[in-house]
């Protein structure tokens, strides 16, 4: 009984974006989380959701997946308003990896990318061969096919994200949304799920992915969005947006960028107080040598690291 | 890090389908019927069982194997004992799946289905009806009228916004059985001697021994109940990533946690107004299950109807034969055996989210 959802979701027309937020705001009570929000998405396109806690990143990720209501604006996935969907249909679109998933009762590990197909299947129908096999496959694809047989609760953080992240895949949807997807993975992982993202990308998928680490998003970003108190700080491609002045703006602390020499990809690196005293002290010693620097200069970043 | 390092992390996973691997997951379905047939099974075992044994002799066996019955053994086994082992297993049943389906609902395993309020109308509803001195039938009927009325005010009060928020829910349950209660211990306050040992009976929960009639619109609820849950039971499944978690994966939850609610209470009610308030089968039937089974609910489902109805047939007869000729309360029976039971368990295996 399962439905050939993906190719007949998918719609011909390649040119809207798969996901389009116009205008949406979003309060909890009277705070505003989300104040007019415009972004969208495109087939092949990963697009980061940048900016400090309480900005409103997993907030929009909850909008974007019709999971709480808007105080304005709309959104459209494949072109239709949101609220016209029903979940089932929604779900067959859009797939969500949350940040910190719940698991209430003791499935395996396939069983709960076995759920990825539910939105599949009709009301009394069971999983198919074809679905087993979709949801080891997604399972193999992120490197935990050996983890399928384990109950989820007794899996590490970072087994976990990796089983949410395959019911993302086994969900066959043309959106995938990531809620910090690697927040727990190490770096081999974290390297592994994002060349996944990218792939998933190549074949046409529109990613969304919250992302705490800027490193993250410099290498595997199109583009990104950096958000702040609610709004749009910057957007753009990976490259114009992640700057000196735009990160050290938004994080409320002096970040730098610069060029990897082995891999060509941007570095990004908070100051430490550590360094700021190492940086402090060469200037000092600078300063002594030479002539005095001017405040502007002094506050601004050292030679040899990439700025505005 | 040189290039022949950043080649070492291309992905040395398998990316080929997995195509048409057999798994046992695929013959889920086939488990499904095979746990039923077989709870079924046991649940007509456990019935003749129930029938073999009583405060009187019947010569169940004998007549199995060729024997004569006399009138009043036929009388015994047919107008008394076979109503009241069927109306056991329909009302043990009921509670099962109430069980499952509030523990499903509520997330918690340790949910049963007294615990949304429900209950508490009932037996305040059964308790008037027997204060003001109603008999017969008119005690459910009363009872299953409180049941209806604090159920449509639960679900009421615990919605805002068109939106059924199960915290609320649970709260509005506890409060809806704490308020019942202090009704009943006024209604028992004012009561004459003999209200008060009818209304002690009463509440205790005991295994009616009802007509025709009423069997089948016990059975046939209970089948209709059990299927009406069934239907949810993939749904139950998505349910356990959470509210939200769930609505990703395609579950229209608002929807769910309505129907869920009114279902497991319509079985909560049938149950309680039926045969008062019979303890820990809607709790530890859906639990051990689980631990059995899995916390798949197409198979919990199912087996809860099948396994709380054996666990209340042989807890009833265990209520009928162990003081006999003096009947114990089934209620304090499954309590008996249901509570230390349930501590072994727990000691045993250690508590866990997946019961």
């Amino acid at each position: 009984m399962a439905e050939t959802a993906p190719a007949s979701v998918a719609p011909a027309r390649s040119s809207g974006p798969h996901l389009e937020a116009r205008r949406v705001s979003v309060a909890y009570g009277s705070r505003r989380a989300l104040d007019a929000i415009d972004f969208e998405v495109r087939a092949g396109e990963v697009v980061g959701l940048l900016g400090p806690n309480g900005a409103g990143k997993s907030t929009l990720v909850r909008a974007l997946s019709g999971v709480i209501p808007l105080a304005g604006g709309e959104v459209r996935v494949l072109g239709q308003e949101l609220g016209t969907l029903l979940r089932r249909e929604l779900a067959r679109r859009v797939a969500v990896v949350p940040q910190e998933p719940r698991f209430d009762f003791s499935f395996s590990a396939l069983e709960i990318v076995l759920m990825g197909r539910h939105p599949h299947l009709g009301g009394l129908a069971f999983e198919s061969d074809r679905d087993v096999a979709l949801a080891r496959n997604a399972l193999a694809r992120c490197g935990a096919l050996h983890l399928a047989g384990r109950p989820i609760d007794q899996l590490s953080s970072g087994e976990r994200q990796r089983i949410v992240f395959a019911r993302a895949l086994a969900q066959e949807t043309p959106i995938l949304l990531l809620d910090e997807p690697a927040s727990f993975l190490d770096l081999r992982f974290q390297v592994e799920l994002f060349d996944r993202v990218r792939e998933l990308a190549e074949e046409g998928s529109a990613v969304v992915a919250v992302l705490h680490d800027l490193n993250l998003a410099a290498e595997y970003c199109d583009r990104v969005v950096l958000l702040q108190a609610g709004r749009v700080f910057a957007a753009g491609p990976t490259a114009e947006v992640l700057t000196f002045q735009n990160l050290t703006a938004v994080y409320e602390t002096e970040i730098y960028v610069d060029v990897n020499d082995i891999t060509g990809g941007l570095v990004v690196t908070p100051l430490s107080s550590r360094a700021r005293r190492r940086l402090q002290e060469s200037r000092q010693t600078e300063a002594a040598s030479q002539a005095p620097v001017d405040e502007t200069r002094a506050a601004g970043p050292p030679s040899g690291l990439r700025a505005p | 890090m040189s290039a022949a390092r950043l080649e070492s992390l291309e992905p040395a996973k398998p990316l080929e389908p997995a195509t048409g691997q057999p798994h046992a997951h695929a013959s889920l379905a086939v488990r499904v019927i095979f746990v039923t047939v077989g709870l079924a099974s046991l649940l007509v075992v456990a019935v003749a069982l129930a029938l073999s044994f009583g405060a009187a002799d019947v010569g169940f066996w004998q007549r199995i194997f060729g024997g004569i019955w006399s009138d009043a053994q036929r009388s015994i086994l047919f107008a008394l004992r076979l109503p009241r082992v069927l109306a056991a297993a329909a009302i043990g049943g009921l509670l099962g799946v109430a069980g499952v389906a509030f523990q499903a609902l509520l997330r918690n395993p340790l949910a049963d289905p007294y615990v949304l309020g429900v209950s508490g109308g009932a037996s305040l509803g059964g308790v008037l009806a027997l204060v003001a001195g109603v008999s017969g039938l008119g005690v459910p009927v009363a009872a299953f009228g409180g049941a209806l009325v604090s159920l449509i005010a639960i679900e009421r009060i615990a919605t805002s916004g068109g939106q059924l928020t199960v915290f609320t829910l649970l709260l509005t349950g506890a409060i809806f059985n704490a308020f019942s209660a202090a009704l009943i211990y006024f209604l028992q306050s004012v009561a004459s001697r003999e209200e008060l040992s009818a209304i002690v009976f009463y509440l205790m929960g005991r295994v009616p021994s009802p007509g025709l009639l009423t069997l089948i619109a016990l059975w046939a609820a209970g089948f209709a109940i059990t299927l009406a849950l069934f239907v949810s039971a993939r749904d139950f499944n998505a349910l356990t990533a959470g509210e939200e978690g769930a609505q990703q994966l395609g579950v229209d939850v608002e929807r769910l946690k309505r129907r869920t609610f009114v279902i497991g209470s319509l079985a909560t009610a049938i149950a309680v107004s039926t045969a008062g308030l019979i303890g820990f089968v809607g709790l530890v039937v859906p639990h051990v299950l689980r631990r059995l089974l899995g916390p798949d609910h197409r198979l919990l489902v199912p087996a809860a109807f099948f396994g709380g109805a054996i666990f209340l047939v042989l807890a009833d007869l265990a209520a009928r034969t162990l003081a006999a000729p003096t009947e114990l309360p089934v209620g304090v029976v499954t309590a008996l055996l249901g509570g230390p039971f349930f501590l072994l368990l727990l000691r045993r295996r250690g508590i866990r989210a997946g019961g």
